[in-house]
C-alpha cells in the first residue's frame, strides 16, 4: 500500500485532474468569492475559510481552459501554497485514486505549453486519462499571465486517448 | 535553562536599566541621594542573586561597583564623570556576563580585572585585590550593613509580585488575533440578526457586544506599553553622544506614561533614536557657539508624548540651531532633487521636507554619531509604514521640532466601507479628512470639472485632484469615454505621504471596525490593497491602500517623491517628456499655455469684486486680498473685452502670496511636449508652442506677474501709489 501515491482528483472542464493528497488540506463547496482587481485573470479572488482568508484559483483559467457556465458552482480544493493558504476552483470532485508511482509519464507535447507548465505529468487510469498538477508551479505567479485557451488539437488528443482506453 | 536563572536574567536586565538611568541622572545630579540608594539597591540585588547561583566572576564585579558607591553614598567620594563612567562600564561588563549565561549558561571568558581593578583605584577602602566572597560578612569596608537599604525592599516587591504577572509577548499576540475573531464573529452575528425582531435575541446579542468590546479594550490595553519603554534608552545615548562630541546636552521628557501598542513601540523605537541623534548631531551647536548666541552652553532636548484624539503624538524638540531652509533649498539643487522652476514655488514648509528625501543631508562633514544621514527617509517610511505621519517645524536660532502623529493599534481599526461595482472595499479612517456628498447635485455644477482628461473638483477653491475608485481599479463597466462626472456620488478627500486627493466612490456603506489581514503572497505586489478583512456578513473586502491608489493614479508625479525619480530621467519634464499645460484665451482669442504646475488654483470671482489700491487692481479672495495681472498690461495688447461679468482668475501661488492673472476663458488642460518652442521675443520670457493645432503663447507665471508691479509679490498690500514714494 505504501508504494501506492495518493491523488484527490476532481473534474475541470471535463478533464480529470489530481493532486498529491498530501498537498491537500480539506474540500470544501461552493464559497463566496470576493473578487480582486488588478490581480491576473486566473486569480478568482478572495475567501474565508473559517476566518481564515484564502486566495483562490480558478483552475480552468489557469490551466487556459474554458469559463465555467454561471450555473456551475465550483467546489474549492483547498492546499497549502507555501505560508499561504489556497483554494482551487474546480467543478466537481472525484475520488481519491492511488496509482504506482512509475506510472507517471511526462505530459505529452501535444498539450499547450500553458498546461504542461502547470502540469508534473500524466496517468493512465484503467477508462480514463488523470492530469497531475504541480502545485508549486500552479500557486506560482508567472511572467506571463496571459491565458492562452487550450487548443483544440491537445483536445482531440486526450479525448483520443480516453478513448483508446 | 534552569527557570531560576531564567527569572534571575529578566530581573537582571530590569537592574541593569534602572542602573544606567540613575547613573546618569546622578551625573545631572550629583547630591542626589535617592539615586544612590536606588543605584545600591539594584546592584546587591543583583550580587546578592548571582552568589546564591553561583556566578563568581558577575558577583565580583558587582561587588566591586557597590563598593565604588558605598563610598559615594558615605560621601568619601563625589560624583565625578569618570567614576561615573566606571560604572557605566560596569553596567555594560554585567549585561555582557548576561548575555553569556543566556547563550552558554556560563559567564564567558572575560575576566574583567582591569575594570575591577579601575574601580578599586577609585574606592578609597583600603581593600585591595579582589574582593573576595565572604566579603559581605568580613569585609572591612566601611559600607553599611547591607540588610539597611534592602529592608523596604522585600516589602515593596512583595507588592508588585502580586499586582502584575510577566506575561509572553507571544500569547498577547494570539490573543489579540483571537479577540479579533470575535470582533469579527460579534458583526457577523449583528448582521445575521438584524433581520429578527426577537428581544431576547436582541438584549443576548447587546451583552455579547458589550463584552467584546469591553475585552477588546482590555486586551488592548493589555499590550499597551508606555513610550517610556523606548525613551528608557535615551538618557545614556545623549550622555555618550555629549561626551563624543563635546556638547553639553540635557534630555527632558514629557508624558513618559503615554501608552502606545506594543508593535507601534517596536516600529518607531529605530526612528526614534534616529530623530534625538540627528537634534543632538545637527541641531545642537557646540557650547562656545551657543553662548555667542546668547544661549546657554547646555542644549536642551524635549521629548514628549501624548494622547489627542485617537492618535498618539510625539514631539522631538531642540533648542539647537534649526534648519538653514536656504542651505537645503542648495543641496536639493545641487543634487537635483527638486528643479529651480520646483523650488522657486516652495513654500519653507515643503523646503524642510526636502530633507525626507531620500539621499538628503545637510551636513557636508559624515559624522558619525548620526550615520550618512540618509536616515530621514527611512524614519519617514518607518512612520509611515505604521500609519502614521510626520512633520518637521523649524525657527533658525531657536530650534527644530519633528512632530509624530500615531495611530494606537494596528490590528483593528475604524474603516469607511465603501462600495465600487458590486464589491465592498474598506478605506481606513487615518487617511480620511472629509466625505463631500455630490449626488444631489445637478450634473454641471457638481463641481467636477473635466479639463482635459484631468477630473479634478473645486473643494473651497483648492482645485482637488480626482481618482475614480472604480477606473482604478479597473473595473469600471463603463466605456472609456464616458465623462468622469456620469459615475459616482461621493467624493471621499484622502491624505497620503502629504498629498491631498478626492476619491470618486459609487457608494458609501457604513463605519465599521476591521480586523486588519495580510493578503497573501499571490497579490501582495498590488500596491492598492493594504491587506483584507472579513465583514459581518463573513464576506471577504479588501482594505484600500491610500498611498497606493495615489501612486497608482500617478498623483504623485508632481509631488516632490516625483521630482526624486524625475532626476534620473532625460529633460526636466518627467518620464513621457510631456508637461501638462493649462490652456486659456487671452485678450483678442488668443491662446496662451501656463505649465500646470505653476497653476494653484482656478477662481471665478465677479468683476465688480475687483478693487484699486494704490493704481493696482487688487481682489478680495477666501480672506486675503490678492493683487490681480492682467494681460493688457503686460504686452500693451488690448484690454481685456468686458464682454460679462466674470473673470477667470488663475492664481499662482510664490513665496507665500498669491497672484491671481486674469484670462478671458479657461480653455483645457493638455499634454505637450515642450520641444520645438519657438522664443517670441528676448526678454519677455515668452515662447511660442503649437498646442492642439493652434499656436499659443507658452507663459512663465514668474516672469508674467514680475512685470507690472515687481513689488506685488513682496509685499501687494504695501504696494504704495506712485506719487507718495
Amino acid at each position: 500500500m505504501s508504494r501506492l501515491q495518493q491523488f484527490t482528483t476532481f473534474y475541470v472542464d471535463g478533464l480529470l485532474c489530481g493532486i498529491d493528497v498530501e498537498a491537500v488540506q480539506e474540500v470544501t463547496p461552493h464559497l463566496d468569492v470576493t473578487r480582486v482587481p488588478l490581480a491576473p485573470a486566473w486569480i478568482a479572488g478572495l475567501t474565508n475559510l473559517r476566518s481564515q482568508i484564502v486566495t483562490v484559483i480558478d483552475l480552468r483559467c489557469r490551466l487556459g481552459l474554458s469559463q465555467r457556465p454561471a450555473d456551475c458552482l465550483a467546489n474549492n480544493v483547498v492546499i497549502h501554497g507555501g505560508p499561504d493558504k489556497i483554494s482551487l476552483l474546480v467543478d466537481e470532485i472525484a475520488e481519491v485514486v492511488g496509482t504506482e508511482p512509475e506510472a507517471l509519464e511526462p505530459p505529452p507535447e501535444v498539450l499547450n505549453e500553458r498546461m504542461r507548465k502547470n502540469m508534473s505529468g500524466v496517468v493512465k487510469l484503467d477508462d480514463r486519462l488523470l492530469l497531475v498538477l504541480d502545485v508549486e508551479e500552479v500557486v506560482k505567479l508567472d511572467t506571463d499571465d496571459s491565458g492562452a485557451e487550450l487548443d483544440e488539437q491537445g483536445r482531440r488528443f486526450l479525448r483520443a486517448e480516453e478513448d483508446l482506453q | 535553562m534552569d527557570p531560576i536563572i531564567n527569572e534571575f536574567l529578566l530581573e537582571s536586565s530590569e537592574n541593569l536599566e534602572q542602573l544606567t538611568n540613575d547613573l546618569v541622572a546622578l551625573e545631572h545630579d550629583p547630591t542626589g541621594d535617592g539615586h544612590i540608594a536606588s543605584l545600591f539597591r539594584a546592584i546587591h540585588t543583583i550580587k546578592g542573586s548571582c552568589g546564591f547561583l553561583g556566578f563568581p566572576k558577575l558577583e565580583a564585579l558587582s561587588h566591586a561597583g557597590e563598593s565604588l558607591l558605598a563610598d559615594l553614598r558615605e560621601g568619601r567620594l563625589s560624583v565625578t564623570t569618570e567614576i561615573i563612567d566606571v560604572l557605566l562600564r560596569v553596567v555594560d561588563a554585567i549585561r555582557q556576563i548576561l548575555a553569556d549565561i543566556e547563550t552558554t549558561e556560563g559567564e564567558g571568558d572575560v575576566l574583567w580585572t582591569e575594570l575591577i581593578a579601575s574601580l578599586d583605584n577609585l574606592h578609597d577602602g583600603d581593600t585591595p585585590g579582589l574582593p573576595g566572597d565572604r566579603v559581605r560578612q568580613d569585609a572591612p569596608w566601611p559600607g553599611p550593613e547591607p540588610s539597611a537599604p534592602l529592608e523596604p525592599d522585600p516589602v515593596s516587591r512583595a507588592n508588585r509580585v502580586e499586582a502584575t504577572i510577566r506575561v509572553d509577548v507571544d500569547l498577547l499576540d494570539k490573543l489579540m488575533n483571537l479577540v479579533g475573531e470575535l470582533v469579527l464573529a460579534r458583526n457577523q452575528i449583528r448582521d445575521l440578526g438584524a433581520a429578527r425582531k426577537d428581544r431576547d435575541f436582541v438584549s443576548a446579542w447587546q451583552h455579547l457586544n458589550l463584552t467584546t468590546s469591553e475585552l477588546q479594550a482590555g486586551v488592548m490595553k493589555a499590550r499597551m506599553q508606555p513610550i517610556a519603554n523606548v525613551w528608557r534608552a535615551f538618557p545614556r545615548v545623549v550622555r555618550d553622544l555629549a561626551l563624543a562630541s563635546g556638547k553639553q546636552l540635557r534630555l527632558d521628557t514629557e508624558g513618559e506614561r503615554t501608552e502606545l501598542d506594543r508593535s507601534i513601540i517596536e516600529a518607531i523605537r529605530d526612528p526614534l533614536t534616529h530623530l534625538l541623534r540627528n537634534a543632538i548631531d545637527h541641531g545642537i551647536e557646540p557650547p562656545d557657539q551657543r553662548q555667542a548666541c546668547g544661549k546657554p552652553a547646555e542644549g536642551r532636548v524635549l521629548l514628549s508624548a501624548s494622547h489627542q484624539a485617537g492618535h498618539v503624538h510625539i514631539e522631538i524638540a531642540d533648542d539647537g540651531a534649526g534648519i538653514d531652509a536656504q542651505r537645503i533649498l542648495e543641496l536639493a539643487l545641487e543634487r537635483g532633487l527638486v528643479s529651480p522652476e520646483q523650488a522657486d514655488r516652495m513654500s519653507e514648509q515643503d523646503l524642510l521636507e526636502l530633507i525626507l528625501l531620500p539621499g538628503f543631508s545637510t551636513r557636508e562633514t559624515v559624522s558619525k554619531l548620526s550615520g550618512r544621514g540618509v536616515g530621514m527617509d527611512v524614519v519617514r517610511s518607518k512612520v509611515e509604514a505604521v500609519g502614521g505621519s510626520m512633520k518637521i517645524s523649524t525657527r533658525p536660532g531657536k530650534g527644530t521640532t519633528v512632530r509624530m502623529s500615531l495611530p494606537l493599534t494596528l490590528a483593528i481599526i475604524p474603516a469607511l466601507i465603501i462600495r465600487a461595482d458590486g464589491e465592498r472595499y474598506a478605506l481606513p479612517q487615518s487617511n480620511l479628512l472629509e466625505v463631500v456628498n455630490i449626488s444631489g447635485e445637478q450634473e454641471d455644477v457638481k463641481g467636477i470639472e473635466l479639463i482635459g482628461d484631468v477630473p479634478l473638483y473645486r473643494l473651497r477653491g483648492k482645485l482637488l485632484p480626482l481618482v475614480h475608485l472604480s477606473r482604478q481599479l479597473g473595473i469600471a463597466g463603463e466605456p472609456p469615454g464616458t465623462p468622469a462626472q456620469e459615475r459616482g456620488n461621493s467624493i471621499i478627500v484622502l491624505q497620503a505621504n502629504n498629498h491631498t486627493f478626492g476619491l470618486v466612490v459609487e457608494e458609501i456603506l457604513e463605519t465599521e471596525e476591521i480586523v486588519v489581514k495580510p493578503l497573501g503572497c499571490l497579490l501582495r505586489g498590488i500596491r492598492c490593497f493594504a491587506g483584507a478583512t472579513i465583514l459581518g456578513d463573513a464576506r471577504v473586502a479588501l482594505i484600500l491602500d491610500v498611498a497606493g491608489l495615489a501612486q497608482n493614479a500617478r498623483l504623485e508625479s508632481d509631488d516632490r517623491d516625483g521630482a526624486a525619480k524625475e532626476v534620473a530621467d532625460p529633460g526636466p519634464t518627467g518620464a513621457t517628456g510631456r508637461t501638462p499645460l493649462l490652456l486659456v484665451e487671452i485678450a483678442g482669442g488668443q491662446r496662451a499655455a501656463i505649465p500646470l504646475d505653476q497653476v494653484s488654483r482656478l477662481e471665478r470671482l465677479p468683476r465688480c469684486a475687483v478693487e484699486t489700491v494704490g493704481g493696482r487692481e487688487v481682489i478680495q479672495c477666501r480672506g486675503e486680498i490678492m493683487p490681480l495681472a492682467r494681460f493688457s498690461a503686460i504686452d500693451g495688447s488690448c484690454a481685456a473685452g468686458a464682454s460679462d461679468d466674470i473673470l477667470d482668475i488663475v492664481v499662482h501661488h510664490e513665496r507665500g502670496r498669491n497672484v491671481g492673472l486674469v484670462v478671458e476663458r479657461i480653455i483645457d488642460i493638455t499634454e505637450q511636449s515642450l520641444e520645438g518652442t519657438t522664443r517670441a521675443d528676448a526678454g519677455g520670457g515668452t515662447a511660442l508652442a503649437v498646442v492642439q493645432q493652434r499656436v499659443a503663447e507658452l507663459i512663465d507665471m514668474k516672469s508674467i506677474i514680475g512685470v507690472p508691479a515687481p513689488c506685488f509679490i513682496g509685499d501687494p498690500i504695501d504696494a504704495q501709489p506712485e506719487s507718495s514714494r
